[in-house]
Formats: C-alpha cells, structure tokens, sequence
C-alpha cells in the first residue's frame, strides 16, 4: 500500500486541530451544563442548557452580582488605556522621529529595556507607588500600570513604521506654510492610521486581559474587573465550575471578536519589529 | 594668529525653535508616565529590597530553592519544545492548502483568546476527581489517572503546557513570517541539485532562520519567566508551595506583608535577567538603526 504524499500533512493538521480544540471545547461543554453538574463524564454534553448564561447575564448568583458593574469596570479601563497609550506613543513618535529631538535614540533604547522587563517583576514595586500615589483599589492604578507597559512598546513599534513615511512629506508641508502641529495632524497621523489601529488593539487588549496587576491593584468586588471576579471563583471549594466557564465564555468573546477583527493589522504590526532582527 | 573667524556653532538664535518647543511638549507625556510609572517603582523596589535580612530570610526558605529548580525546569523545557515545535509548526502552515489556511485561524484562537478562561479550563478538566481527563481515562482504561495538580511533578508539567499552549501560536506565526522572507528560488535550485526535504531545511532554511530562531528563544525565555497566570491559576503554586516559580513567588512573599522577601527573590533573579535583556536590546537597537 502506497503512503499519501501529504499523510505527515494531515497528521500534524488533526493534531494541531485537537491540541488547540480540546481546551475551547471543554469550556464550552461545562458552560452548558446543566445546574450544579459541571461534570464533564462524557465528550458530548448530555442535556445541554443555557441556564448559566442567563444566571450570569441576570447576575442571579452571588458570584455573579457584580458582573455588568465588572464587565464596565473592564471596558472602561481597556478603553482608557487604548486612548492614552495612542496618544502618549503617538506624540513620542512625532518628537523622536519627525522633529528628531535630540536623544530620541537613548529614549527608543529605554523604551524597549521596559518592554524586555518581564512585566511580572514590575509588578510589586508598582503595586507598592500606587499606595503611595493613593490610587489603590481605583481603575486609575491599573490604567496608568498599563499604560506604562503598553506604551513603550508602542514607541517601538510607531518607530519603525513611520521611517516607512517620506520625510520629504513634512518639508513639503512645511514650504506650503504648515504649522508643526498641522503636519502632526494632518500629514503624519492619517499616514500612520493602519498601525495605531495595531497598537490601540494591542494595548486594549493588554489591558482586557491583564490579570496579575488588577488582582493586585483592585479590591473593592464591585470594582473588579472581569478577568480578576474570574480568578476569585477558585477562592471557593465548591466553586460553581458551569458558572464560572460561561462567565468565562462572555468575557473572552469581545477581545477575541476584536482580535480577529483586526488581525492583518496586528499581525503586521508585531511581525515587522521582530522579523527584521 | 588666524586671521579666520570660524563662527560659532551655537549661531542660531538662542530661542527655541518651532520644532524644538514641540518636540519638547509631545515628548513630556511618556516622560512622565516613564518616570512615574516605571523609573519611581524600580528605584523604590530597589530600596526595599536592600534589606540584608530580607536575603537571609529567603535563602532559609526551603521553598526558594525548590522555586529555582522549578523556574529554571519549566523555562528550559517550556522555551525549548515550544520553539521547536513552532519552527516545524511555522514550515506547515508555509503550505498554501485552503484547510491548512483554515487551521490557522482556528490555532489562532489559544493566542488570540484571553488565557484566564482556558486556565481555568485546563484546572477544571486535569481535576483529580471530577475533571474530564480523569473520567475518560478511568471509562476507557478502568484505572484511576493522576492527580494531575495535586502531585510536583505533573502540576508542573501541566503549567508548561498550558503556557506552550497560550503562546505557540504567537511564536509559531513570528517564525512563519521569517520563513516567507526566504526567497522561493533557493528551495527550487535546491530542488534541481535534488535536495531532500532535510537539505533543504538543513542548508536554505535554517540558515536564514538562525538569527531570528535565537532571538525569539531569548525573547521567550525573559517572557516565560514573567508568566504569573500559567502556575497561580493552574495549581496555585501548591501542593504545599512545591510548584511555585519566581513569578509566583514574590507575590507568595508580597500576600504574607514580606515586601523586602518579594523584592529579594526578584533581585536575587537580576543577574540572570540583565544580561539576556542587554543582549537582545542591542541585537534589537542594531538592527533597527540598519533599516
């Protein structure tokens, strides 16, 4: 018997499909189990229900209560970092490399030192200056840690896209009597549109699904932001498995949705820094 | 006695220039994030941590060493198989079969979903007693499995894959896009010269993916030693603190008020960090200024 050309092919593709299936496909059948089962005794769900969707939705268990304030708590500070890191790394951007100040190589390097620490490490003395700074338990210490994280590697990434963009656009403008902050705004960002929808994305979703620093930073429950309320349910022995993958299952699925959105972007965006090298 | 004047340097007006003013405002912002959020928290880390004691106390911890047995087994093995297995991963989906297009989406999603939800399921499935893998072992083989997150060994082996398993796509893509760079004729010429498919891995592909497969190894290796969720999420460092790594440990420290430990077992891990750090920001930098 002949072997198929393409048989290792398939092998690996069936193996890849199980390996990154398998995980996603357990979440989903333990979502829709039925009241307090969340046993999974079998591969296909026996009475499949939506009932903890709507517990979650209604916010009708203890858990739960707290999950449209969490989930607000959630979009409100994954926006705020996505505003201020575009903002922060796109004025950086400008200064360092279209009006060239002086040092902008030592501040590129710096950058990217912050964007090699692992984050984990930072996290501790970070915790401790948000006491001090009086900004403990409000979303403002967490916006601010991940801005921090964020923008460095937005600085990064802004470099290398806007050598791409001729500098004889600036001196153009300029000779037509443009103002610094006119060529800021109307020649350098609407050219630079396709990678700060990279970088808003990735800060965003930093923010979305950052859970060391918000476990840190955030205490009061109302306050919480989803990723955090999802790591509290292992606080209980008897934690209520069903609730809290469907929970789970709703807070994965916008920053997924937004991931997939916007996937040439990001993919082009986090490619460019690391291929060159 | 020259008779030559050679102006000064400093000739322009001494008022800021348009330019200069700007640059100066728009550079402020990430000065002062930087310097608040990042400059402030390093230094005053640094002064906690610069407690003699505090050193003395995590050397006689038992479980700082079991800690830096486990962090340097789990970044060992969880960089090495997760960048071979990306590097043939990356060769696979190199071929341009629509279903192979449609598989990478899928894979996609490990990376592309937020990782608490699929710990969380990882935790729930590799449960002792009520988790899918023990049930399914125990129908189809009639034996009790593992316990899986109660035992040091396989809750450490389990936290490696699901760290291989969040962060395999990532890299998998990086060295995808590395290989689309290799020009299409070598394979070809190779293929003329008769080159099997090891050839040409072995004298095409492998040499224009060096420099790209040690930085991503590096890059990797400073960013697995920083996964907090993949231990605190999956066994919670136990049973008994037994798979506990640096990531976990210093918040282990930072919980029970012992800020200067935390600190320590954070410095203590400095002299392996830094020089990974300088490297690859000089292989970075130097590259960037090539372009």
């Amino acid at each position: 018997m002949r072997v198929p050309r393409n048989l290792p092919l398939y092998v690996i593709g069936v193996l890849v499909f199980l390996w990154t299936a398998i995980p996603i496909y357990h979440l989903f059948i333990i979502a829709l189990a039925p009241g307090q089962e969340a046993v999974a005794s079998g591969l296909v769900p026996k009475n499949p229900t939506v009932q903890n969707f709507s517990i979650v939705l209604g916010a009708k268990h203890n858990l739960v209560q707290y999950f449209w304030q969490q989930l607000g708590a959630s979009v409100f500070i994954a926006v705020m970092v996505a505003l201020i890191t575009l903002a922060i790394g796109a004025c950086a951007n400008f200064a360092i490399t279209r009006l060239r100040i002086r040092g902008g190589r030592t501040i590129t390097n710096i950058a990217l030192l912050t964007y090699l620490i692992p984050a984990a490490f930072l996290a501790i003395p970070m915790y401790k200056i948000m006491g001090i700074y009086r900004l403990v338990d409000s979303p403002w210490s967490l916006i601010f840690a991940m801005v921090a994280l964020a923008s460095p590697y937005a600085i990064w990434v802004m470099n290398q896209a806007s050598q791409k963009i001729p500098r004889e656009l600036d001196e153009a403008a300029k000779v037509d009597g443009a103002t610094t902050m006119q060529i800021f705004r109307l020649v350098y960002l609407p050219l630079m549109a396709p990678t700060m929808v990279a970088i808003g994305t990735y800060a965003l979703l930093l923010a979305w699904n950052e859970y060391l620093y918000a476990f840190l930073m955030l205490a009061t429950e109302s306050r919480l932001t989803l990723a955090v309320a999802l790591g509290n349910f292992l606080a209980f022995d008897d934690a209520p498995w069903a609730l809290l993958m469907a929970t789970g299952i709703i807070y994965a699925l916008p920053p997924t949705a937004i991931y997939y959105a916007f996937r040439r972007y990001m993919v082009s965006g986090l490619t460019a820094g690391a291929v060159k090298s | 006695m020259s008779a030559i004047v050679i102006p000064a340097p400093t000739a322009e007006p001494k008022r800021l220039s348009d330019e200069t003013f700007w640059g100066i405002v728009l550079i402020a912002p990430y000065f002062a994030v930087f310097a608040l959020f990042v400059v402030f928290p390093v230094l005053y880390g640094i002064w906690l941590g610069s407690n003699p004691s505090a050193y003395t106390k995590l050397f006689q911890d038992p479980i700082f060493f079991s800690t830096i047995v486990n962090t340097v087994v789990f970044l060992l093995v969880a960089v090495n198989v997760k960048m071979i297995v990306a590097l043939v991963l990356s060769g696979f989906f190199l071929h341009e079969a629509r279903w192979i297009r449609w598989l990478s989406v899928l894979f996609l999603l490990a990376w592309a979903a937020p990782s608490i939800p699929t710990i969380l399921s990882f935790r729930w499935m590799l449960n002792p007693e009520w988790g899918m893998v023990n049930a399914l072992i125990f129908k189809w083989f009639g034996v009790e499995g593992p316990g899986w997150l109660t035992e040091r060994h396989y809750g450490l082996g389990a936290a490696i894959v699901v760290h291989i398993w969040k962060s395999l796509p990532f890299w998998t893509l990086i060295l995808l896009a590395g290989r689309m760079t290799i020009p299409k004729e070598l394979y070809e010429s190779a293929g003329v010269d008769g080159a099997t498919p090891w050839q040409a891995f072995r004298y095409v592909t492998w040499p224009s993916m060096r420099g790209l497969y040690l930085t991503c190894v590096l890059l990797s290796t400073i960013w697995s030693l920083g996964d907090f969720n993949s231990v605190y999420l999956l066994t919670g460092g136990g049973p008994i603190d037994s798979t506990q790594v640096l990531a976990t440990l210093g918040i282990r420290y930072l919980r029970q008020d012992q800020v200067d430990v935390a600190l320590a077992a954070i410095i203590v891990a400095m002299p392996a960090v830094i020089p990974i750090v300088w490297f690859m920001m000089k292989r970075l930098s130097g590259e960037h200024v090539q372009e």
